[in-house]
């Protein structure tokens, strides 16, 4: 074959493979024009799998559907994001309609890419006004840059969860409200039992289960970007402040090494060998759900709930604490989109679904009228993360086009330095911030 | 059109030809690709924090972990040989391990080298002996994933073993005779006879360890304490990055962050570093089966 044979036989290959390429990725539907009143099917996806969990689901589900006759809702649990996002772009008939996703990081992420419809036009021809309907921090997580790709759908608090008769047996009259105060408290709860322990006040380190660097960041009131969009991490004081306290309190319990050891014999998190209930760990940075859990899996103790404590020099804003929660929105590549709207909108909006659905599974219920509702099943131990759901200074950790990878850097910088290996957190924080800035404009 | 020709086009030009071209492009799976040029490259080679120490991560096992499991399989091999009464037990006790699933095989090594409850160091501590941190170590975990390894190499233990076997009898009788001592006789006649197979093991070993995946995500996940739950982000490589592969890069870009263009740039490199070594390894194999001919 002679030269210039070849090479066009390798650019109609190369156009081939591009046109081929090109032809699998994802559509969307260019508009909403199917009718919400013709008889349709809708996939709903969903991560919950605990039966009280999915039982809630398919309640929820049979109130829509008697509301809503002409709309059938094929229902799938234990759905994981990876599952979710692949099916997202494969598309197809089976693809969802419909997702419910725990993980509040990927909605940059979904609204970024386009994966999922922004709502605003429904919410609009709807005539739901979504600052009326939700609260602020959580409008702040489920939307980037303007498009409300998904909406709240329950919401989670986290909090302080302790071991009253702990306390009780450590002269501890009351839970602590400063950093200091928590210290202290977790000094005296603390026995040692050889090289290990017999009982920890708090597993410090940020492999412990919910004690997240982003956590306890939002105690401190960290601000992850500033207004230019840059990462924040070096030009916030907070994080430097939150990272020393958190790397001194674990050094007075021990010692990275000692707690990490220790933090290996316990049980799933999920699981009735959770640390707390079987009362190896006196004080848990967890959400709502951790006091009934522990209850369920029968711990020998009395147990209390407060707010997480707040920096010394912030001791008037207690009662703040991080919120996160689960999210739902529309595949923009649906074409059953406004059907679908109806599913969102009574799962997200309608009152009386959002309060049934978390009196179901014990979460915080995430529109106004919910949290002011009188159905609303409240214990003491509920009513503490509810204050700090309404707390104005309560916050959450913004979207952003990478997802949640600016948080796995930040996070792993976190590491290091309670490990004892960061000599200089300044220097550290801003190369974080540069590698964060790195990551964000490749996926813009 | 010949049907080698079919296959190979579909099954091999066309994946990696389309692997290239996703290479030099911004691709979410959602928006068409976009060229970007060497934007992918550059920010693998220079800006993303995973890869280097996958990079190593994956030579360190190449190099370290294959040796081991190699020496290892053989050294089972030519005992299970050796063995006169009871010789079923010991093959299948060697193999059975091997019929684990590598998720399964997993969560019991992580269990069993738990540094706080673990037999393991519960037997080390006994007889006075350090207690490492197993996979919760930077310094250990590796070694750990090749003690795993090693627990499962019942399938080069049954290749070796049915190697030895063919080694002709009389090569041994004449060595003998000839005053050879058992280290002269397992260099001059098995090793030359099983060369073949050894660089067989190698490459196929070497094949593996460069598609490691699901063994150090699930222990890394394990001892982290992330096994599941409500939106928990992983990074994987736990501890300080000392069990990530790039295989796992591969799909924590391509299927988790949805950057299908950096993810090709990391299957390329892996492919490259596979072709090189199997390269390299097939040189040798001529080099070795000539010594044994």
């Amino acid at each position: 074959m002679p030269r210039t044979g070849r090479l066009t036989t390798a650019a109609a290959l190369l156009a081939a493979i591009s046109a081929l390429a090109t032809a699998c990725t994802g559509q969307s539907a260019d508009t909403a024009s199917d009718d919400p009143k013709a008889d349709v099917t809708l996939n709903f996806w969903h991560g919950w799998s605990a039966p009280s969990e999915t039982k809630a689901i398919e309640d929820n589900i049979a109130r829509f559907t008697q509301a809503h006759p002409n709309i059938e809702v094929k229902v799938t649990g234990n759905m994981t994001d990876d599952k979710i996002n692949q099916a997202l772009r494969a598309g197809g008939d089976k693809a969802p309609d419909v997702v419910s996703s725990f993980t509040t990081d990927s909605v940059g992420k979904f609204c970024n890419s386009r994966a999922f419809a922004d709502l605003n036009p429904f919410l609009q021809k709807s005539g739901v006004d979504k600052t009326k309907v939700f609260p602020k921090t959580l409008l702040e997580y489920t939307q980037f840059n303007g498009n409300q790709c998904t909406l709240p759908l329950l919401h989670d608090a986290y909090g302080l969860v302790y071991n009253k008769t702990a306390f009780a047996a450590a002269g501890i009259t009351e839970p602590p409200r400063t950093w200091s105060q928590f210290t202290e408290a977790a000094q005296k709860l603390t026995k040692p039992k050889g090289d290990s322990y017999e009982q920890v006040g708090l597993m410090p380190t940020f492999h412990g289960y919910e004690t997240k660097p982003t956590r306890l960041a939002a105690q401190w009131g960290a601000t992850y970007f500033g207004p230019d969009g840059k990462s924040n991490l070096a030009g916030d004081p907070a994080f430097a402040k939150m990272l020393t306290a958190q790397k001194d309190l674990v050094d007075k319990l021990g010692g990275y090494e000692k707690l990490e050891r220790f933090r290996n014999t316990f049980g799933d998190e999920w699981s009735a060998e959770h640390p707390f209930h079987l009362g190896l760990v006196a004080m848990q940075i967890d959400g709502e759900w951790r006091a009934p859990m522990a209850r369920e899996a029968g711990a020998a103790f009395e147990i209390g709930t407060a707010p997480l404590p707040v920096p010394d020099e912030q001791a008037a804003d207690y009662g703040k604490g991080y919120l996160s929660g689960t999210i739902m929105g529309i595949a923009a590549g649906s074409k059953k989109q406004n059907a679908a709207w109806e599913l969102v909108k009574y799962m997200t909006t309608d009152t009386e679904a959002v309060v049934a659905f978390a009196n179901a599974i014990h979460n915080v219920p995430s529109t106004l009228a919910a949290l002011e509702s009188p159905k609303l099943q409240v214990t003491p131990e509920f009513k503490t993360f509810l204050d700090i759901a309404r707390h104005p200074k309560s916050s959450t950790t913004p979207a952003q086009a990478d997802g949640g990878t600016y948080q796995l850097t930040f996070e792993d910088f976190a590491y290091g330095v309670e490990k004892g290996d960061v000599a200089d957190i300044p220097a550290g924080l801003a190369k974080a911030d540069q590698q964060i800035d790195t990551d964000i404009a490749k996926a813009k | 059109m010949s049907p080698w020709l079919i296959g190979f086009a579909v099954f091999f030009a066309y994946p990696l030809l389309s692997t290239l071209y996703f290479s030099f492009t911004r691709y979410d799976g959602f928006r068409q690709p976009s060229f970007n040029g060497l934007d992918n490259w550059s920010y693998v080679f220079t800006d993303y924090p995973l890869f280097w120490p996958a990079v190593r991560n994956t030579l360190w096992l190449v190099a370290v972990m294959v040796t081991c499991r190699v020496a290892f399989g053989l050294g089972v091999g030519l005992l299970v040989t050796k063995i006169k009464t009871g010789v079923g037990i010991f093959r299948t006790l060697f193999y059975l391990p091997y019929l684990a699933p590598p998720v399964a095989a997993t969560l019991a090594f992580v269990f069993l080298l738990n540094p706080g409850t673990g037999p393991a160091n519960t037997l080390l501590d006994a007889v006075g002996l350090p207690t490492p941190g197993w996979f919760t170590d930077a310094d250990w975990s590796k070694p750990a994933l090749t003690a795993l390894a090693l627990w499962g190499v019942g399938d080069l233990m049954v290749i070796f073993m049915a190697a030895l076997l063919d080694v002709p009898k009389e090569q041994y009788e004449a060595a003998e005779l000839d005053g050879a001592g058992a280290r002269a006789r397992f260099r001059h006649i098995t090793l030359p006879n099983i060369s073949p197979i050894i660089a067989f093991a190698v490459v196929t070993g070497v094949i593996q360890a460069m598609q490691y995946y699901a063994q150090p995500l699930v222990a890394g996940k394990v001892a982290a304490g992330v096994i599941g739950g409500s939106g928990q982000q992983f990074e994987p490589g736990y501890p300080d990055k000392s069990t990530l592969t790039l295989p796992q890069l591969v799909y924590n870009l391509g299927f988790q962050r949805f950057d299908y263009g950096t993810a090709c740039v990391v299957a390329l490199v892996l492919f490259a570093l596979s072709m090189a070594f199997t390269a390299l390894l097939m040189r040798r194999r001529g080099g070795l089966i000539g010594a044994g001919e």
